[in-house]
């Protein structure tokens, strides 16, 4: 658990983050909580000999809601999304989500950009800026350009974000309707087991909108829109649900490792999928 | 004492003696990060030592490069066995009477394994060059199941080839290294001949690993002018360390001077001698620098010390009514690369022989065969008495297991076959002598508490409820009644590496009234400064907090075989309380010298020995010390101090009752605990909270092993839980609110009547939690299921049972 030699940068801009991954390109890495990319050097899994801390930069932080527009920052820590007296009103899930992350510690570090552009199956943001539709938005040379997080992530730690570009933000419509945020765990500081984030919208006692998307299921978080499709139109019935999470099972790939097999896998994220879009009908 | 007049218990509280929850004195600087650990030793010059470890759990070592990592600026050396060879410290001597590598010596046997030992001016640049040293590696085939290396062609070791005979009697493969029989087995399998009922079942108990939160190491610095070695280290038993280095190294015993600092947990893991030990010592030798080692949390899992991983068939016989005549147990025991298990010397298996658990069992036999695999040396007791967690597993799985064989309530079950108040001291079929119990009246006042009527009722109405479709919870009821043993010696029966297990107290008194003492005991976080000087407050009549407490010094500490196994209090707390007994008997004569009657005439009251009959005349400990040292008393020589080295003439055999009450959720595995009723008696209670603190901690790593903690292999060898990610620590968030309770039944043979109770909890705690999951599906046909308990094991057993359907 000791690191290689490394140089060490804490630019007050996120210009002098840019030139300095364009100067050191695959060598340099940009550091948010240090949650995922510490350890990772320690166990000299990754080699980065250029690291470059954000926590200077003020232009990454705050929370923004302007109108329905909510924009987060990527240096926001979960801590901060638990405490901001406006988002849980205009966006309840956050902190719900934030608090099943990790412990206290972890949550005063943890940032809510870190844990989207990393591209970790096991973080719970990526899934649920999917569930949201939200915009990532990407600082490079050229300028920024938007990506919605439903097309961001390709594989396990491989993202639509070039080497030379950094994750600025977050934005997204503040979600309307019922919400949930379902998680199971082994412990705390755990990833899922499995994990889902529900947004629902109801009209005349049926289902109006469902985005529905679940975590650590897969290399990439899993939005399904065939199961919130599956809901849609529907008084959210057993036989609606059930549809939804076979939709679901569906989409999900998930692999044995000390959480369990797959067939307890797929099993769980039924139940875990069920619960959260019951929860969240409940709150719609 | 209810003659105590005011006085005489205002002066009693004020000794912060027996039964006081005194505040533990230790945590003033524990809660401020003002501990000194072996880490926060910091030596000018000092140097820094990191090992190349094999990723092969086995391989022939072909070829050792060490030529790039040599070149790097700050490296100073890197050992291999070659290099140890020469000083003959290339292997070294296990606990277990085998041997073990130091350094690889032409193979490695696990994953993890020492290869090579760099040095380098820095920490960092230690860990740069391990990936510089280029081993070629020639994989082998690995076995990582004890049955099949049993059977293998495969010699996992290659040194003991040939060899029929090893330290604990003949070998019958050459992947076997004992076998351990106690009882009578050919009377034991005549009572399961003729039995009503036999109950049969097969468990196996999981490798898991202690995990203290700080890892092993060691600083070793070598006086190359005075010829003298300190070594500083995280070691449960300092002056047997000294012992051994001084045999290894040929370095006199006098010349070497062992400290154990600060420990940050040890729980079984820090009685082993480990390779970074030795080779901190000869890199210190070698370059006349002190050379620190500190193994990182991986290398710690990997490496250093597993727990249990034990296969265990029992046999249990018993009337159609229930009493039980009889227990058969058989243990495939896998020890890994080396037999590294840190048992006394006659007990290749621990006390695995309390297996017969609390219970009147008239026959019984116990056959352990210990067998090589590629899997880390260790076998350590993790907060317990030798093997003692096995052993209750075991019992208490058997009991419920016979409970559904005859289709009667476990608790009854157990009250019909509890050892009676008026056996003591028993005899058991496996040779122990328990020395005081009450057990009939811990189990009722456990089952009256938690009223065990009442949650049998609920618990039915549940299955009903379930069985109806409108619920998808059960409700396990875990009970188990364990007997720990705890206290080794006696030195008869008991050694160390030819090390008689007794320990030892040192006490002065000082001219002003105030005492330090000095026990060759080590305390790892269980409060010894805190508890031992109100043992010596009550018996030399100084206040607690005017008694200093020093262990872990082999320079100044007397010698002692250390802390594990719960016997600092059975074994130096009554040193302790010898040692004070010796100091009361001259203070006695010191008093009457001062008071001008005879020996005889004065009593000893609280802090104080006054005249019989004439209380008002007396001298305070607080006098007498003074005049021990500034007068001239006829025939008494000056000072005021003693030493006592006390050999137990027996152990002591704590014991408790303990109830669990459990909803899993069928269709995710997720266990939540409702609540955990913990009676425990240890016999006389030195400092309840301390007691309390010590039950919570022992629950909590019970919950840990029952629900989730396992150190597992792939096929490979490799350690797929290597890392607290995947190997369950359990924090607040994990733990239920724990109710503790206790019943008094002091041990009739210890000078205050105390037991150990340390690891009471864990032993107890384990088959209590896993009882309670396993309770929960009783009721849909399950007999028994392996721990450990994690979501998907649990969601496996309700699949196995059709519950998903």
């Amino acid at each position: 658990m000791i690191p290689a030699a490394f140089d060490y940068y804490r630019p007050k801009d996120v210009e002098g983050v840019i030139a300095l991954l364009q100067e050191h390109g695959d060598d340099a890495r940009v550091m948010a909580g240090g949650h995922s990319l510490i350890p990772m050097m320690k166990l000299r899994m990754a080699e980065v000999p250029h690291l470059i801390d954000l926590q200077d930069i003020a232009a990454l932080k705050g929370i923004t809601i302007d109108g329905d527009t909510i924009t987060i920052g990527a240096m926001v820590t979960q801590h901060e999304l638990i405490n901001h007296d406006g988002l849980s009103a205009a966006a309840p899930i956050l902190s719900e989500a934030a608090l099943q992350i990790a412990d206290p510690q972890v949550r005063y570090m943890g940032t809510v950009g870190g844990n989207i552009a990393n591209g970790d199956p096991g973080n719970d943001m990526p899934g649920l800026m999917q569930c949201l539709d939200a915009q990532i938005e990407l600082l490079g040379p050229e300028g920024t350009r938007k990506v919605a997080a439903r097309e961001y992530y390709e594989a396990a730690y491989m993202t639509d974000r070039e080497d030379d570009e950094v994750l600025i933000s977050v934005r997204f419509a503040a979600p309307t309707g019922g919400y949930s945020y379902e998680k199971q765990k082994r412990k705390i500081g755990d990833y899922a087991t499995a994990a889902a984030a529900v947004q629902i919208t109801k009209a005349e006692g049926r289902v109006a909108t469902a985005s529905i998307a679940m975590t650590n299921l897969s290399d990439v978080p899993v939005w399904s829109e065939d199961a919130g499709d599956a809901l849609v139109g529907t008084t959210c019935d057993a036989e609606a649900m059930k549809a939804a999470v076979a939709a679901m099972l569906g989409d999900i790939d998930p692999t044995e490792d000390n959480r369990g097999p797959v067939a307890f896998k797929r099993h769980v994220a039924g139940i875990i999928l069920t619960r959260a879009i019951t929860r969240a009908w409940d709150r719609a | 004492m209810n003659d105590l007049t005011p006085d005489r218990e205002e002066r009693s509280a004020g000794l912060k003696g027996l039964g006081c929850s005194r505040k533990r004195v230790e945590d003033a600087r524990f809660t401020q990060g003002k501990g000194n650990y072996v880490d926060d030793v910091k030596l000018p010059g000092m140097l820094h030592g990191d090992f190349v470890r094999s990723p092969y759990a086995h391989a022939r070592v072909v070829s050792v490069n060490k030529d790039a990592a040599l070149a790097l600026d700050g490296v100073v050396a890197v050992l291999t066995a070659e290099d140890l060879a020469p000083l003959n410290l290339h292997w070294m001597p296990t606990l277990a009477g085998d041997k073990q590598m130091v350094l690889a010596d032409g193979k490695v046997l696990f994953q993890g394994q020492e290869v090579a030992f760099v040095v380098a001016r820095d920490r960092y640049v230690a860990a740069d060059a391990v990936e510089l040293v280029e081993v070629e590696y020639e994989e082998l085939p690995v076995i990582t199941d004890p049955f099949e290396s049993l059977k293998s062609d495969v010699v996992l070791r290659e040194d003991l080839a040939g060899q029929t005979e090893g330290p604990h009697g003949p070998r019958k493969h050459h992947n076997h290294i004992f076998t351990w029989e106690q009882g009578d087995e050919t009377a034991t399998n005549q009572v399961l001949d003729d039995a009503e009922v036999v109950a049969t079942e097969s468990m196996y108990y999981h490798r898991t690993h202690p995990c203290p939160l700080e890892t092993c190491g060691s600083v070793a610095s070598m006086d190359k002018v005075n010829g003298k070695l300190t070594l500083w280290g995280t070691f449960q038993a300092p002056h047997v360390v000294r012992t051994v280095a001084s045999l290894l190294s040929g370095i006199e015993e006098h010349n070497i001077r062992v400290i154990s600092p600060d420990i940050g947990g040890g729980f079984g893991n820090k009685v082993g001698v480990y390779p970074g030990y030795v080779c901190s010592i000869v890199a210190s030798i070698v370059t006349g620098q002190p050379v620190k080692w500190v193994e990182d949390r991986m290398e710690n899992l990997m490496s250093t010390a597993f727990a249990r991983d034990y296969w265990m068939t029992g046999k249990i016989a018993a009337t159609k009514d229930g009493k039980i005549t009889g227990l058969h147990c058989h243990v495939t025991a896998d020890h890994g690369g080396f037999d590294a298990c840190a048992d006394p010397t006659k007990f290749p298996a621990g006390f695995m022989n309390i297996c017969t658990g609390s219970y009147d069992i008239p026959v019984a036999y116990l056959g352990v065969d210990g067998v090589y695999t590629n899997k880390a040396p260790g076998g350590v007791s993790y907060r317990c008495s030798f093997r003692v967690t096995e052993a209750v597993y075991f019992i208490e799985r058997m009991i419920e297991v016979l409970a559904i064989e005859l289709d009667m309530d476990a608790a009854e079950l157990r009250r019909i076959n509890f050892i009676k108040k008026e056996q003591f001291p028993y005899q058991s079929a496996l040779g122990w002598e328990y020395d005081s119990g009450d057990y009939h009246t811990a189990w009722d006042k456990a089952l009256k508490t938690v009223d065990y009527e009442g949650l049998r009722k609920e618990q039915a109405d549940r299955v009903e409820a379930f069985k109806r479709g409108e619920t998808r919870k059960l409700m396990g009821v875990g009970l188990s009644f364990f007997t720990e043993i705890v206290g080794a010696g006696p030195v008869k029966n008991c050694d160390i590496l030819g090390m008689g297990m007794f320990d030892s107290c040192e006490i002065r008194i000082h001219p002003t009234g105030s005492a330090i003492a000095r026990l060759g005991t080590i305390s790892q976080g269980q409060g010894h400064a805190t508890t031992f000087a109100q043992i010596l407050a009550s018996e030399i009549g100084i206040s607690a907090d005017n008694i200093a407490i020093e262990e872990g010094d082999t320079d100044t500490a007397p010698y002692g075989l250390g802390t594990y196994g719960s016997r600092s209090t059975p074994v130096a707390g009554a040193a302790a309380a010898m040692a004070g007994r010796k100091i009361r008997a001259k203070a006695q004569m010191i008093a009457a010298y001062l008071l001008e009657v005879h020996d005889d005439d004065v009593e000893f009251d609280v802090d104080r020995f006054a005249v019989k009959g004439a209380p008002e005349r007396f001298k305070t400990m607080k006098d007498i010390a003074y005049a021990a040292y500034n007068q001239a008393i006829p025939g008494i020589e000056p000072g005021l101090e003693a030493v006592s080295y006390y050999d137990p003439p027996n152990m002591t055999y704590p014991f408790g009752a303990y109830v669990c009450v459990m909803d899993i959720d069928v269709d995710t595995g997720v266990p939540e605990i409702r609540r955990f009723y913990a009676l425990d008696d240890c016999g006389t209670r030195i400092n309840p909270m301390i007691i309390e603190g010590q039950v919570h901690g022992g629950l909590t790593e019970a919950l840990a092993v029952a629900l989730g903690q396992e150190i597992s292999y792939d096929k490979m060898g490799n350690v797929k839980t290597g890392t607290l990610m995947d190997f369950f620590l359990p924090t607040a968030w994990e733990v239920p609110n724990y109710e503790t309770d206790h019943t008094v039944t002091p041990s009739p043979h210890h000078p205050i009547g105390a037991k150990g109770v340390g690891e009471s909890p864990h032993v107890g705690g384990v088959p209590c939690f896993s009882n309670a999951v396993q309770d929960a599906f009783r009721a849909f046909g399950l007999r028994h299921t392996n721990m450990p308990h994690d979501h998907w094991r649990i969601w496996q057993t309700a699949n196995d049972l059709g519950l998903h359907e």
